[in-house]
């Protein structure tokens, strides 16, 4: 019998464990309610546009290609008043849950962010014909989809062409995170830049690349991306530009290390290292997600094929005369950073930024043509 | 079943069962110092988790790489091994299943996938044998051989998948199965369901009650618990431990091999390179909380499923950041792992110490 009523006990303990923890939860839902009223009523006055994101493994706080497009959604959520969720997923696998279960929310636009997110948009997509999607970095052809992509390429030819006008060494360093397509055509066109400046001002700049790995882990190897770039400099690279997200992290730091210059990539990145990124190849996804938004909301959403390009400003260059706002608000307003980030920019002569100027323009025209592989 | 055994299998849920109340309670520690409100987040973990038929699905759905590698890891330890290469094993079974079920054609259904899904069980098996051969006859011991394998198998699927068996497009991924070998998912069979659950759960099912036989009602069973309680007593008593060392790995393996297979066949139809999250990792934790036994592994693999279904949803509908799931997992398997904190808190016999 003791035995028995022992064993009861150890029961007892644990109803008695869940029980404090069921009550002490209970207590807080009673207030629950009360705050919950208010936003309640303000909500059908509002009715804002409801838009969904899925954003690519990595997750916020990327300072690259996931936070620009949260970016997006910030400037629509404060000038157009919409409202967003996120989603994070863990895995690769719960992509198209993720997609669907926004999708089934009754979301009025789904953007799921990245190339990995191809073929389970595609799936979702088919399932909702009347929710309008938006993909990133790849192309989904269906008529309730906007894919937009970006002529990565354009950017990076002014990258390259920057990179071999400033080289002293002849010889500059190109660093890519995961091997596919995608980031070949960051390395083409900056070969490409490399190669027209060769051409026309009679140089001779050699470009050595190399990728950080095979898998998406490839884009958030700080490690790998240090060890590259260098490599990279010990053949003598004294201007390295990186597509590898996280992984340029460890670009900078090598760079910052040995004295060097680097090129910033998707977002503004100037401002973390000052002093040692010249400039950033900037993707504008923050643009390109709003102005998918806006046209929801403007009742003009079309699906299909949208091309970010130098000439829709979709990609290019960071300013290469002045600090920025948000390169000084990147580092806090801490003025001696300023100066590091203005000295940098300053040792730009104003010949190379006309050249630059120029091909832009030639680019816009159709006058250069900027490979893709 | 007698007296004694209600006693005993009460138990032997005490632990788990306790790490896990103990586990949310941490949870919701952490989650009221970030400023959130437990009990709206775990409504919506388990909403998340068994909210509608399709949740119910999706979660049996990702719990089912988690029921096989967690009886490769259980079946493994229970002869005394611990095989941390389940993922590398997983790996090299999905490679197998990939390879098989696409480039093999002409095949009749009822020939072709259980051709492809043995393939893929004869592939784990083999990567798994090296480090039982190397345990059993030089005694290298099998913790760092199995991590050695899985950094070969890393390497081997990225060089395989971007190079050789790659299909065109962005994503580095093999061409799609074959009709011939596909596990039937959910969505084809009924018409309220997308999800892509599989009959590979099924497999999972038959897989825990094949072991459960396999280790209390046969021969080789009883063997092989022997060597792992002690391999010189086994010995001693007539059972050539080695030969069982390198079987249970074999078995293990092959079972890390369906892990994989279901994944490939029936999940995403083809391989498709990062498609594991680390589920031969996530085995161990499974393992752990199911104390080693068949029907222990399929609730925890359940558990571990749920969470990491709801915990989407948690991210989405409340402001619960999704990493906390992680943290959750983790905390239940330090309490798990650090039984006596939960043995302490709900204190027994001194006499019972010795059991476990």
């Amino acid at each position: 019998m003791f035995k028995v009523s022992k064993k009861l006990a150890l029961v007892l303990c644990l109803v008695l464990l869940s029980s404090i923890f069921l009550t002490a939860c209970g207590g807080s839902k009673t207030e629950e309610p009360k705050v919950e009223e208010p936003a309640k009523v303000e909500e059908p006055a509002a009715k804002a546009l409801q838009v969904g994101i899925v954003l690519s493994t990595g997750g916020k706080g990327d300072k690259s290609f996931n936070d620009a497009a949260i970016a997006g959604l910030e400037k629509a959520k404060k000038e157009l008043g919409i409202e967003y969720k996120d989603i994070e997923p863990r895995e690769m696998a719960q992509d198209e849950e993720s997609l669907r279960f926004l999708a089934e929310q009754g979301m009025d636009l789904v953007i799921g962010v990245g190339f990995l997110m191809e073929e389970p948009l595609r799936n979702v997509a088919l399932e909702f014909p009347n929710t309008k999607f938006a993909i990133i970095d790849a192309v989904v052809d269906e008529p309730n989809v906007a894919s937009l992509v970006f002529k990565e390429h354009e950017g990076s030819f002014l990258a390259g062409s920057l990179a071999a006008l400033m080289s002293e060494s002849n010889t500059v360093g190109f660093v890519g995170g995961m091997k596919i397509p995608l980031i070949e055509k960051f390395q083409a066109g900056y070969e490409h830049g490399v190669e027209y400046i060769n051409e026309t001002e009679g140089k001779d700049v050699k470009v050595v690349s190399a990728y950080a790995g095979t898998t998406g882990a490839a884009f958030n190897d700080p490690a790998t991306g240090k060890e590259l770039t260098l490599s990279h400099i010990s053949k003598g690279s004294d201007v390295i530009y990186h597509a590898s997200g996280g992984t340029g992290q460890g670009v900078f730091e090598a760079a910052s290390e040995k004295g060097k210059i680097a090129i910033g990539v998707d977002s503004n990145q100037n401002w973390m290292y000052p002093g040692t990124i010249l400039a950033s190849m900037l993707k504008r996804v923050d643009v390109a997600v709003f102005n998918t938004v806006k046209s929801v909301l403007d009742d003009n959403f079309a699906g299909g094929l949208s091309v970010f390009g130098v000439d829709n400003d979709g990609v290019g260059l960071t300013d290469l005369e002045n600090v920025s706002d948000l390169e000084k608000s990147g580092v806090d307003n801490d003025q001696a950073k300023i100066d590091q980030m203005q000295e940098l920019k300053n040792s730009i002569p104003a010949e190379v930024r006309t050249k630059l100027e120029d091909i832009k323009k030639k680019i816009i025209s159709g006058e250069i043509v900027v490979r893709e592989e | 079943m007698r007296k004694e055994d209600i006693y005993k299998n009460i138990k032997e849920l005490l632990v788990p069962v306790g790490a896990i109340a103990l586990g949310l309670l941490v949870g919701a520690i952490i989650i009221l110092m970030i400023g959130g409100n437990p009990i709206e987040a775990y409504k919506a973990l388990f909403i998340g988790a068994f909210g509608d038929k399709n949740k119910i699905a999706n979660t049996l759905a990702r719990s089912t790489p988690l029921i096989f590698s967690g009886l490769a890891v259980a079946f493994a330890f229970r002869c005394g091994l611990f095989n941390i290469g389940v993922e590398g094993q997983m790996f090299v079974g999905a490679l197998a299943a990939a390879y098989v079920g696409a480039n093999v054609t002409g095949l009749p259904k009822v020939i072709h996938l259980p051709l492809t899904v043995i393939s893929a069980m004869l592939a784990g098996g083999l990567w798994a044998a090296v480090p039982g051969v190397l345990k059993a006859k030089r005694g290298v011991h099998e913790v760092i051989n199995t991590i050695m394998m899985n950094f070969i198998s890393y390497a081997l699927i990225a060089f395989l998948v971007t190079d050789v068996l790659r299909a065109p497009g962005q994503t580095p991924r093999t061409v799609g199965i074959l009709p011939s070998a596909q596990l039937a998912r959910l969505s084809e069979l009924v018409n309220w369901s997308n999800s892509r659950l599989n009959t590979g759960f099924l497999i999972g099912l038959a897989a825990c009650a094949v072991i459960y036989y396999l280790l209390w009602k046969t021969t080789v069973g009883y063997e092989v618990r022997s060597v792992g309680l002690s391999p010189m007593a086994a010995e001693y008593g007539g059972i050539n431990s080695n030969q069982k060392i390198i079987l249970a790995m074999v078995i293990s393996g092959a079972l890390g091999g369906l892990a994989g297979a279901e994944r490939i066949l029936g999940f995403d139809r083809a391989l498709i390179l990062g498609f594991s999250p680390g589920f031969g990792f996530e085995g161990i934790a499974v393992a752990l909380l199911g104390r080693n036994h068949p029907v222990g592994v399929l609730l925890g693999a359940l558990l571990f499923g749920a969470l990491s279904n709801g915990g989407a949803w948690m991210n989405f509908s409340t402001d619960v950041p999704v990493d906390l799931i992680v943290v959750l997992q983790a905390v239940i398997i330090f309490f798990v792992a650090a039984d006596q904190i939960v043995r302490r808190l709900f204190p027994k016999k001194k006499k019972d110490w010795g059991v476990v």
